[in-house]
């Protein structure tokens, strides 16, 4: 670790693309902002500079960020393995922390207050230290990552902060470590896990859709097929039986007692309805017998499918040019909520309709390529498995806050990277990209 | 490590890849194949302001305004802002009860949704005005709205004018495309529908910006979707209140219609019909308990008798089948018929009124007298003409003739709901006597003196004189002579109006004759009694049989003889022979027109017509019955009902409808009709008692005194 910068390696090896497509990124988030808090009263000039609203607000963020980003770049890049283990032991001792210092916002208390009315939510920054660990981990030249053994200590590196979050009530955040599957997916996980995974979120989904009974009659007629067409089989293999009937056992226990008892017991009463509401149906509350006490409070509330109605609203109202910058009425009425953090994407599309939405989609999946590429060009393991999980963060995050404002996921606060209010966010994504790019400008080494 | 995985890399791009396409996917079904988002936030967000422009006025020939608009308040509710309101005082001020409040409350949101203006409590007196104004501070999300409302500053024809009302579903329905909205008032009778679209003016919209919570934040895209409001075209008619008023006032205690025309235009001077009603009481707050009162009348006040009441024309249709006979070259003028008192040529004999040799010796000593002999003579000469072959076809050439005078079909006044009346044409004696080798000029008879199944309405006959002053041609009837800025869709419509209906093809020399015919009908025929002082005239008088009870008094004519500057019909139902009644009605209407004024003599006629009580018996002991027994009204009724309620087809049936004694009510309308007076309940059979007393007084203290020639 050496504290003097190197000043050739600043400038040199840094890839350019993603530095212009960060700051694009930045300058499109605060033009959101904008469309979103502005009122046609007091002068431009005063506003953007008071740092009173938001979009003034997130000026400074960025500015403070680039202070940051230049700052990773003049680090060694050595520094982020030699640190891994002691930043992620950080992460997790800050996310415990919150438990006794932690402040109440919107419901959860994964917050930190710092000086200055700042707050630091750490399940944020434990994404970095994650990623950074999970690298430092499969580099290490005694990993296997065929091995089962690796692959189950790498999961338990993930889950852990992922089992804090969902402790602080934070779904959105422990969903995103289901992000690192990439990177796993990339250094060897076998395939079948990917498939299996798929097949039991269709299983999941097919429960909700479906009478539990009939499905799982279903399920018993398709393995009694199975056995019935591959009985010749089975007479010489025993244990292929035996997996059919555990495969069927194990769905049939998914459909009967694991699914309802999720959303009855571990699912807030609100999670529930939305996910049943993504499939257009009705969640029972009076099922649920986590929130039956706080039912009571919810009452008069906006209804739950409120803001993903208003949000397609906004963006379907756009058409195909949009409504024009500042001329959404869906925006200027305030008609979505949160629509300065997670519904950031409904002010994008409703000004600058289908040619925008379309536009900035196909910008990220840029980003997300040119990312790709960098990570495919390392030469050290370290830096390939943090690219990807990089690439990783990045996509869950674009694709579930997407999904979640055009009705395709139910709705899970998590940001949209780069575009979306937030000092804590936007300073993430910062440290995620430029801890990238000072390992991409030494690609040439091998770094462990 | 090795790379041994580096194909991995493009399967996560392919995934990466997929779903992005399915985000653009659903952005594509929400963004260009679906429209249904831009209406729900404009939904949301526009708040439409309309801005109802005043209604156009009538003008009658003088420039005075038969109709006109006033100001009323209507106190209105945003249900989503009245919060925190002080119902109590609220129900105090407006009189009803909490749970009328609620009611209304409701009512409102399902009409205008919660965040939409709704009327709490339409055409507020002053009082109410007043007081509400004071303590609108207590009541958030009330405010008063203005609108404006009819008035009839002559309070006259009611029926020609028509009424507007808050438009229903079915209105809604019937004009989709209009951009009409519940809560908007349309003409649904008279002229007020007719020109609806003149009157109506444009409707202004301003649209304003609205927040999530209902907040008006300013005018929407500064105000450049807005549109101004455009205020209602006038109409210029071509009639005159004096007259229209002294026609409705001798039609008083009566029923029956009026029709006066100009023949040199078409104009309609005056419509009346008779029993009529206040058309102030059809605007405002009263409007509710009037129209269910009209619309339970027996007598049918709200039916426009004057272009839907059938009559027989009788007597006064004979100038008509002798211009027929004298056309077809059948008689000349010299023809005579040699009548001793009844028409026996078709078996049965046929009874006239004179017997006295020589009564018919010519056309106009015929026309005079108003033989019934001759014309029954002169109609079988029609039909028998030996130029046509058959019945048959010489009965189709004689309706030729009587459509080309324009009775049997619509003459396409500016007014809806006009009855063509009846004419039967071939297909229905066919019906009735079987094969037309069978029947013959005889089976129709009395169709040459306007008896059979012959019938025509007020306006109809009042056109053939028109027709007959003109010499040939008439203009269509109408009311409307211009429209104020007239554009071209309007010319259209009035050009029928403007063109000459040159149809008989009659020659002026043949008109002539029957118009001498008619000239002596008033110096020594029928009419000599009715004098029109300071002018000749020609005249036909009629006392048409009918099913219903006493002869309709008919009175049809024209004035001055030469260069004729009106024409007048009147029908008096049940009431007699036509120089009695009619005839004296049409006398001083004419007198009125083309000498601006009555004369002292005249004056003191139309006086004691007024008083004339010839209301059929039947009609008398149905308001004496119903008024006894009076409550509330049922108040709900369409609006689009009351124009069918009285399509039925009539021939004035003045028998008490058998009706559900609730539902019935009437308040007789104080201008015009027999009243009975109000008294406390307790005085109920004693009111019965004095009402029946006044009738009979009146009837022994007014008799019939004016003529007894027909």
């Amino acid at each position: 670790m050496s504290k003097t910068p190197n000043p050739n390696s600043f400038s040199k090896g840094t890839d350019l693309a993603v530095i212009i497509l960060y700051f694009t990124m930045i300058a499109i988030g605060i033009l959101c902002i904008f469309m979103v808090e502005y009122t046609s009263t007091g002068s431009l000039s005063n506003s953007l500079i008071g740092g009173k609203n938001s979009y003034s607000k997130q000026i400074y963020f960025a500015i403070f960020c680039t202070f940051i980003g230049i700052f990773i770049l003049l680090l060694d890049s050595k520094v982020f393995t030699a640190f891994a283990n002691i930043l992620y032991g950080g992460g997790i001792l800050l996310m415990l922390a919150t438990f006794v210092i932690g402040k109440n916002i919107n419901g959860s208390n994964s917050w930190i207050p710092i000086a200055g009315g700042f707050n630091l939510q750490p399940a944020e920054l434990c994404k970095i230290f994650t990623a950074l660990l999970l690298a430092k981990f499969i580099a290490k030249p005694e990993t296997d990552f065929t091995k089962i053994k690796s692959q189950l200590i790498a999961v338990g590196m993930i889950a852990l902060p992922a089992a804090l979050s969902i402790m602080q009530h934070e779904m959105g955040l422990a969903l995103v470590y289901s992000a690192f599957i990439f990177a796993m997916y990339r250094e060897g996980l076998p395939p079948v896990i990917l498939i299996v995974v798929l097949s039991f979120a269709i299983l999941v989904i097919a429960t909700l859709l479906m009478d539990p009974s009939l499905l799982s009659l279903m399920l018993t007629i398709i393995a009694g097929i199975f056995i019935l067409f591959l009985i010749k089989r089975f007479k010489r293999n025993k244990f292929k039986i035996l997996l059919v009937i555990g495969i069927w056992g194990i769905c049939f226990g998914t459909v009967k007692f694991a699914v309802p008892y999720i959303f009855n017991n571990v699912f807030e009463c609100y999670q529930s309805t939305r996910i049943y509401s993504m499939i257009g149906k009705e969640y029972d509350c009076s099922q649920n017998k986590k929130s039956a006490a706080t039912a009571i409070k919810k009452k008069g509330k906006k209804p739950d499918d409120y803001n993903v109605k208003q949000s397609k609203i906004a963006i379907g109202s756009g058409g195909f040019w949009g409504r024009g910058f500042l001329k959404g009425t869906q925006t200027r009425g305030k008609y979505v909520p949160e629509q300065n953090t997670d519904f950031i994407f409904t002010s994008l599309g409703e000004a600058f309709g289908f040619v925008g939405t379309a536009s900035f989609l196909l910008l990220y999946l840029f980003f997300l390529f040119r990312l790709i590429r960098i990570a495919e060009r390392q030469r050290s393991t370290f830096s390939r498995v943090y690219a990807y999980s990089v690439v990783g963060i990045f996509f869950f995050h674009i694709a579930v806050n997407i999904s979640m404002t055009i009705g395709l996921f139910p709705v899970v606060g998590i940001p949209l990277p780069l575009i979306s209010y937030g000092g804590s966010s936007l300073l993430t994504f910062t440290i995620l990209v430029f801890i990238l790019l000072r390992l991409d400008a030494d690609r040439q080494m091998v770094i462990r | 490590m090795a790379l041994y995985n580096s194909n991995r890399g493009g399967i996560i791009q392919i995934i990466i890849s997929v779903i992005v396409v399915a985000i653009i996917g659903q952005l594509v079904s929400l963004q260009i194949l679906s429209n249904k988002y831009k209406l729900a936030a404009d939904n949301n967000a526009i708040f439409r302001k309309v801005i109802y422009p005043d209604r156009g006025i009538i003008y009658d020939r003088k420039k005075r305004a038969l109709l006109e608009n006033t100001i009323s308040y209507d106190l209105v509710v945003i249900p989503n802002e009245a919060k925190g309101v002080d119902t109590t005082a609220l129900c105090e001020i407006l009189k009803i009860d909490k749970e009328e409040y609620n009611k209304r409350m409701i009512d409102v949101i399902l009409k205008n949704t919660r965040v939409k203006v709704g009327v709490f409590e339409p055409f507020l007196t002053p009082e109410l005005y007043a007081q509400l104004t004071e303590n609108l501070y207590r009541f958030p999300g009330f405010s008063l709205s203005e609108r404006s409302i009819r008035a009839y500053p002559y309070n006259t024809a009611a029926h020609v004018l028509g009424y507007v009302a808050e438009v229903d579903v079915n209105f809604l329905q019937k004009h989709e495309e209009e951009g009409y909205e519940m809560g908007d008032y349309a003409g649904m009778t008279g002229l007020e529908k007719q020109y609806e679209k003149a009157l109506m003016g444009q409707r202004g919209v301003n649209r304003f910006l609205r927040d999530n919570k209902g907040k008006i934040q300013g005018p929407f895209e500064k105000g450049q979707f807005d549109t101004m409001a455009v205020a209602g075209r006038n109409l210029y008619t071509s009639m005159d209140v004096e007259v229209q008023q002294l026609a409705e006032k001798l039609l008083q205690n009566k029923i029956g219609s009026a029709v006066v025309l100009n023949p040199k235009t078409g104009g309609v001077i005056a419509m009346a019909s008779s029993p009529g009603y206040n058309p102030n009481l059809l605007t405002g707050n009263q409007r509710r308990k009037t129209i269910g009162n009209l619309l339970t009348d027996t007598a049918r006040p709200i039916y426009n008798r004057a272009i839907k009441g059938q009559y027989p024309p009788g007597s006064t249709f004979k100038p008509l089948g002798a211009l027929i006979a004298l056309d077809e070259g059948l008689i000349t003028p010299s023809y005579g018929y040699n009548c001793f008192g009844s028409y026996g040529a078709c078996g049965d004999p046929r009874k006239c009124t004179h017997a006295g040799a020589g009564h018919a010796a010519n056309l106009q000593i015929a026309l005079a007298n108003s033989c019934n002999s001759y014309f029954l003579q002169v109609f079988r000469m029609a039909i028998d003409n030996p130029k046509y072959g058959s019945a048959k076809n010489g009965y189709i050439k004689w309706k030729e003739y009587i459509n080309s005078f324009g009775l049997g079909r619509k003459l396409g006044i500016d007014l809806p709901s006009e009855n063509k009346a009846n004419i039967p044409d071939t297909a229905a004696y066919n019906k009735d006597f079987g094969n037309p080798k069978y029947w013959n000029s005889c089976f129709m008879l009395t169709l040459g003196i306007g008896q059979d199944r012959m019938t025509a309405t007020p306006l109809q006959l009042a056109n053939t004189m028109a027709l007959i002053a003109n010499e040939g041609y008439y203009y269509t009837p109408h009311l409307v002579d211009s429209i104020e800025e007239e554009d071209s869709e309007d010319k259209a419509e009035l050009a029928k109006f403007r063109t000459k209906q040159d149809v008989t093809k009659i020659s002026s020399d043949i008109y002539k004759v029957i118009k001498e015919g008619m000239h002596d009908v008033t110096i020594k025929g029928t009419a000599t009694g009715v004098k029109l002082p300071g002018h000749e005239y020609c005249a036909k008088t009629g006392t048409a049989q009918n099913p219903h009870g006493k002869n309709h008094s008919i009175f049809v004519c024209f004035a001055p003889k030469d260069n004729p500057k009106v024409a007048v019909a009147v029908v008096v139902e049940n009431a007699g022979y036509g120089a009695t009644w009619a005839g004296p009605i049409s006398s001083l209407l004419m007198e009125k027109f083309l000498n601006d004024t009555l004369t002292s003599e005249s004056t003191v006629k139309a006086d004691n017509l007024a008083k004339v009580d010839l209301m059929p018996e039947e009609i008398k002991a149905w308001y004496i019955k119903n008024n006894s027994n009076r409550i509330t009204p049922v108040d709900e009724y369409k609006n689009d009902e009351l124009g069918d309620v009285w399509e039925m087809e009539m021939v004035s049936d003045y028998k008490p409808k058998p009706k559900v004694q609730d539902t019935i009510n009437k308040i007789i309308d104080s201008t015009n009709k027999t009243k009975v007076p109000e008294e406390p309940i307790g005085n109920k059979i004693k009111a019965n008692d004095t009402a029946i007393l006044i009738e009979k007084k009146k009837k022994k203290t007014l008799p019939p005194k004016n003529v007894k020639n027909t």
